[in-house]
């Protein structure tokens, strides 16, 4: 019997589709069922976000980070502020401190709530999880908006601490949201984390070594789930992260289950980490007088802190004016793609699709 | 916390295998020539030795006369950073050698550069435009661009 003539077939996944969480294209090579090659097309949200802040002074700046990765502006910011800082030797008074380590921590939650509710989707769970975890995410942002009136966008922090103190009814819907969190983890992972088909989908799947993610730069959670214990919190402590206990969660085998996990149980350390922030804040002032114009010596800093998706890095360079000389930013979303092509090649669309709502990705970031 | 080492230090211990690779050292960073990067990272990243196995982050900045390519490296077993740099000669056409071979992170870390500054990276495996779409004129990075 002669055999069927088969050729492999290339198709366009995005870049319009849900599963792609923004704008990103992927362009993919069947072989059958099974995927032999993928290229990654990036830019689609591309602002120039880098030769923008050339042309802002350093308050403007602010704005811009929150932009790009929208999920966790809280983060952005505070990369952005500390890299100032460390340009201009500028003191943050330790109450500032505190409240931007309580607010980043509520924004890793709010991410992380993000990842595992798209994630749940792309495995076809439609909607109902991501409901559950958009349902505590709302609460967080209404936390965000007491802080500064805004949800997504915050732009809550400035060189020199932050930008208002935080209001009364602040701290009493914190503890609220402190003491319910892990409950409702509880009831989240009782839906999830013993679900026989996400197992059967997740584990095993879209496999990183440890060597292969330290090689090709990935960091945060998906670095921790291959099983490398590195978290810049605990490696290189900034604010007053060496003041407070947490554990690192690490995953075993650095599938996409242990992404998932690490995940969920970084959400626990954070409601650690905030319960030790509130319990040693003490009064005092929020924000060190800066000049309207901030013009920080000629030289350059790199600062990064631990965001939600990785180090989140910022370089720049000043020339002594009103706005950096140069400023680059080093997008975790967009590195954590690169090992993208080895982890996928080999296994199924509907691999493809979780294997990516794993990494989580921001698009935002990913194009800047 | 992580300890900064700082360009004297590496160019110290690293002078004994590469006698002439190094250009200038101070406080803050190391500057290799264009045509060693390649052998000095090697040497940064032996586990036998200095173990820079995490490449963090590079960057370019256009400083109208020259470029400068800047890489972070991070060690996570010594818990240490540090910073290499390279200048290039010229605004026609920047080359550096790529360390995509290295450490698989300068895949598209290098491609952005060449996309959005302009500088080429010799031994690239797919050195395309990443952020902007081919056949885009000029890199908007640079400092001489006009928008």
């Amino acid at each position: 019997m002669a055999t069927i003539r088969t050729e492999p077939v290339t198709i366009n996944l995005g870049p319009q589709h849900p599963s792609t969480h923004g704008v990103f294209r992927l362009r993919v090579t069947f072989d059958g069922e099974k995927i032999v090659d993928l290229e990654p097309v990036f830019g689609y949200l591309h602002r120039g976000t880098e030769k923008l802040a050339e042309s802002r002074n350093y308050v403007q700046i602010v704005t811009l980070t929150d932009r790009m990765d929208y999920v966790a502006s809280m983060s952005n910011n505070l990369a952005y502020v500390r890299t100032v800082e460390k340009l201009s030797d500028i003191k943050v008074p330790e109450r500032a401190q505190y409240i931007r380590v309580i607010s980043v921590e509520l924004q890793r939650i709010a991410s992380h709530l993000m990842a595992t509710g798209f994630l749940l989707n792309d495995l076809g769970a439609l909607a109902t999880p991501l409901v559950y975890c958009f349902r505590e995410r709302e609460r967080i942002l209404d936390l965000f908006e007491m802080l500064c009136g805004a949800r997504i966008t915050l732009s809550y922090m400035r060189p020199g601490g932050v930008f208002q103190d935080a209001p009364e009814e602040f701290w009493g819907s914190l503890n609220t949201l402190i003491s319910d969190f892990p409950s409702y983890l509880d009831e989240l992972e009782s839906l999830i984390t013993t679900n026989e088909i996400v197992l059967a989908r997740t584990i095993g799947v879209g496999l990183l070594s440890d060597a292969q993610a330290i090689d090709s730069g990935v960091t945060g959670p998906m670095l921790r789930a291959s099983s490398v214990k590195w978290d810049l919190r605990k490696a290189n402590p900034y604010e007053i992260y060496d003041r407070v206990n947490f554990d690192v969660p690490i995953g075993s085998s650095g599938d996409t289950y242990d992404r998932y996990y690490v995940r969920l149980q970084e959400m626990r350390e954070s409601i650690k980490i905030i319960s030790q922030c509130i319990e040693q804040i003490e009064p005092g002032p929020v924000r060190t007088e800066t000049p309207f114009f901030i013009r920080p010596p000629i030289g350059e800093a790199y600062s990064s802190v631990e965001g939600p998706k990785g180090e989140l890095g910022f370089y720049m360079v000043s020339d002594g004016g009103i706005s950096p000389y140069r400023f680059k930013v080093r997008a975790p979303s967009f590195i954590n793609l690169t090992p993208l092509r080895d982890m996928i090649t080999g296994w199924k669309m509907g691999d493809l699709i979780i294997i990516l709502g794993s990494i989580d990705i921001v698009l935002g970031e990913v194009d800047r | 916390m992580t300890k900064i080492i700082s360009g004297d230090e590496i160019s110290k211990s690293i002078e004994s295998t590469l006698a002439n690779a190094v250009v200038a050292s101070d406080e803050t960073a190391m500057w290799v020539s264009p045509k060693n990067i390649h052998e000095v990272c090697n040497t940064l990243k032996n586990p036998d030795g200095l173990d820079y196995s995490f490449l963090t982050a590079i960057s370019a900045v256009d400083y109208i006369e020259y470029f400068e390519i800047v890489y972070h490296l991070t060690s996570l077993r010594n818990n240490c950073s540090c910073i290499i740099k390279v200048k290039t000669s010229g605004r026609e056409n920047p080359e550096v050698q790529s360390v995509s071979d290295i450490w698989q992170a300068a895949d598209l870390q290098e491609r952005e550069i060449w996309d959005l500054m302009g500088i080429k990276f010799g031994g690239h495996p797919n050195l395309k435009r990443i952020l902007l779409w081919e056949g885009f004129d000029g890199h908007p990075l640079r400092k001489d661009f006009i928008g």
